[in-house]
């Protein structure tokens, strides 16, 4: 389980989360929604102290993510970056094996090969992609490639950040597919940040609303459409006139 | 705020700001050392960085010093025949190529080469995201980008600058037997009977000196890039500059140490 409570993060005079408080409860899939520029993926970076917060705490079952051994506390996690961040002088393979063939017990080269090749195939990319380069890819192969090395590790909780953005909507739906067999299967602790209506529908246990720097509304997905908060109205209904200004 | 107060404050800013930034570099090269000796390594980014920073700067840096090896010989011809002391040519040439210009012109070379390219890569990884999925991923980029790069250009500058100083004696002797009348023979015996061995050792040192700056600035200002490819540019920029500046003033500092009497 991940709590956040009281999470503020400004840079310079931005003052982009004003006080977060979330509750994500073990195996389940949260799926953060919001505007463009909300701090959706700086919320997942604070997590990860990949950001560091300036005010709040944030536990990871119950103890401060800040303390104790950070390696370890990485290892339990998996991370889909919005821009995929492959390593691009890396073989696609080498980057969805990078966790396997380092760290405290590396795996031997060809077992870590295979076991990307596998990931590879369940994001829908055919075993020739694993000897290319990212530079080589298309833009959303390259998001399937981050996608593939966020779970190769097999990790407790994965972040996607906008998995199925410039994916054609077959591929969307398998991806949406993957999140939420993993989440059920693997009994995998999932938080998306998502602006496809359909993928929030198709992997949400629970959904979160950011707006303004705060949680502006959270709850169940089977809540979602009935709730009268005109702000999650608006977003999922994608109106241009409501609470939400278009200019921001 | 009067007005004089504003004056101190405007010449003060930039001045805490420089001594905040060498505080910084320093932690960072710190760091760096403290990192080369713990576990893990890796070797395989060690040896592309060797590649990347040693073997593919000898050109450059071969160029340069043959090039300023002959220019050196023409001078001080020039200056010797003022004094009817043309036959120190041979030495001085290999002196000055030893000590100093191999050394220097090397290490700014390889400024332009390396540091510039280190903090274009480092830079772009880290606007890109690269390094936060390095963080992510269990991997310190410290371990992982720097220590190679440094170790690698620390390694490597003593050789380059081994290799500068004889293609610029060369250089030098080309000149001398083509252009000045000298005889191959007398100019190559004098070349070596006035060479002493801490003349080329001391810029050795140097050139280990100025592999380490190189590095650590091009590492320091691309993982401190600024977002987007504007700040990768500035970043790439700030390497060359600090990189050239430092190297010169360390140049001082270490003549200073080894020669003064
Ligand atoms: N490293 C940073 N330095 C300065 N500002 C930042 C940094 N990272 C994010 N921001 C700012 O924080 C705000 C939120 O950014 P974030 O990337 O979290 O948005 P987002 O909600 O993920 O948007 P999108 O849906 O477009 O990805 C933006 O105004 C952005 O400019
Ligand atoms: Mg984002």
């Amino acid at each position: 389980m991940i709590t956040l409570s009281q999470v503020q993060k400004s840079f310079g005079a931005n003052r982009v989360l004003a006080g977060i408080d979330l509750v994500i409860p073990k195996a389940s899939s949260m799926v953060i929604i919001g505007g463009s520029g909300t701090g959706k993926s700086v919320l997942l970076k604070c997590i990860l102290g990949l950001v560091r917060p300036d005010a709040g705490t944030i536990t990871l079952d119950g103890a401060d993510v800040t303390t104790g051994d950070r390696e370890a506390f990485l290892a339990r996690f998996g991370m889909l970056f919005q821009g995929g961040a492959l390593f691009d002088s890396l073989r696609v393979w080498e980057n969805v094996a990078f966790r396997l063939t380092r760290g405290r017990t590396p795996l031997p080269k060809a077992d870590a090969r295979a076991i990307a090749v596998e990931k590879l195939r369940r994001v829908g990319l055919g075993p020739a992609t694993a000897d290319l380069y990212p530079a080589e890819l298309s833009g959303g192969m390259q998001k399937r490639v981050g996608l593939a090395r966020a779970i190769a590790a097999n990790p407790e909780i994965i972040f996607f950040d906008e998995p199925t953005t410039g994916l054609d909507p077959i591929m969307a739906g398998v991806i949406n597919a993957l999140i939420r067999e993993i989440v059920v299967e693997m009994g995998v602790t999932a938080m998306t940040i998502t602006h496809d209506m359909s993928s929030v529908r198709a992997i949400a246990d629970n959904v979160a609303m950011l707006h303004g720097g705060v949680i502006r509304w959270t709850g169940p997905v089977t809540d979602m459409d009935a709730t009268d908060d005109p702000y999650v109205q608006q977003f999922i209904h994608g109106r241009a006139d409501g609470p939400i200004a278009s200019v921001r | 705020m009067t007005q004089p107060a504003a004056f101190l404050a405007s010449l003060g800013r930039p001045v805490l700001a420089a001594l905040a930034t060498i505080g910084r570099v320093t932690l960072f090269a710190g760091a760096i050392l403290g990192h080369i000796l713990r576990p893990p390594f890796y070797v395989r980014e060690f040896g592309q960085a060797l590649l990347q920073i040693g073997w593919y700067s000898l050109p450059v840096v071969g160029l340069t010093a043959i090039f300023t090896g002959g220019a050196l010989a023409l001078q001080i011809y020039a200056g010797g025949s003022r004094f009817n002391a043309e036959a120190v040519v041979p030495s001085i040439v290999a002196i000055g190529m030893a000590r100093e210009l191999g050394p220097v012109l090397g290490g700014l070379m390889v400024a332009a080469r390396v540091a510039s390219s280190i903090a274009a890569e480092i830079g772009t990884m880290k606007v890109t995201e690269q390094i936060d999925a390095l963080v992510t991923l269990s991997t310190n980029p410290m371990k992982y980008l720097a220590v190679p790069r440094v170790l690698a250009a620390t390694l490597s500058m003593p050789i380059l600058v081994a290799v500068g100083d004889a293609i610029g004696i060369m250089g030098g002797w080309l000149v001398g037997i083509t252009r000045l009348d000298f005889n191959s023979a007398a100019y190559l015996r004098n070349t070596v009977d006035f060479l002493e061995p801490w003349d080329v050792g001391s810029g050795l040192v140097k050139g280990a000196v100025f592999g380490f700056i190189v590095a650590v600035m091009g590492c320091y200002h691309g993982m401190n890039s600024a977002r987007g490819a504007q700040g990768v540019g500035r970043a790439t920029k700030s390497a060359v500059v600090s990189a050239s500046v430092l190297i010169l003033a360390a140049n001082y500092l270490l003549t200073e140490l080894f020669f003064s009497a």
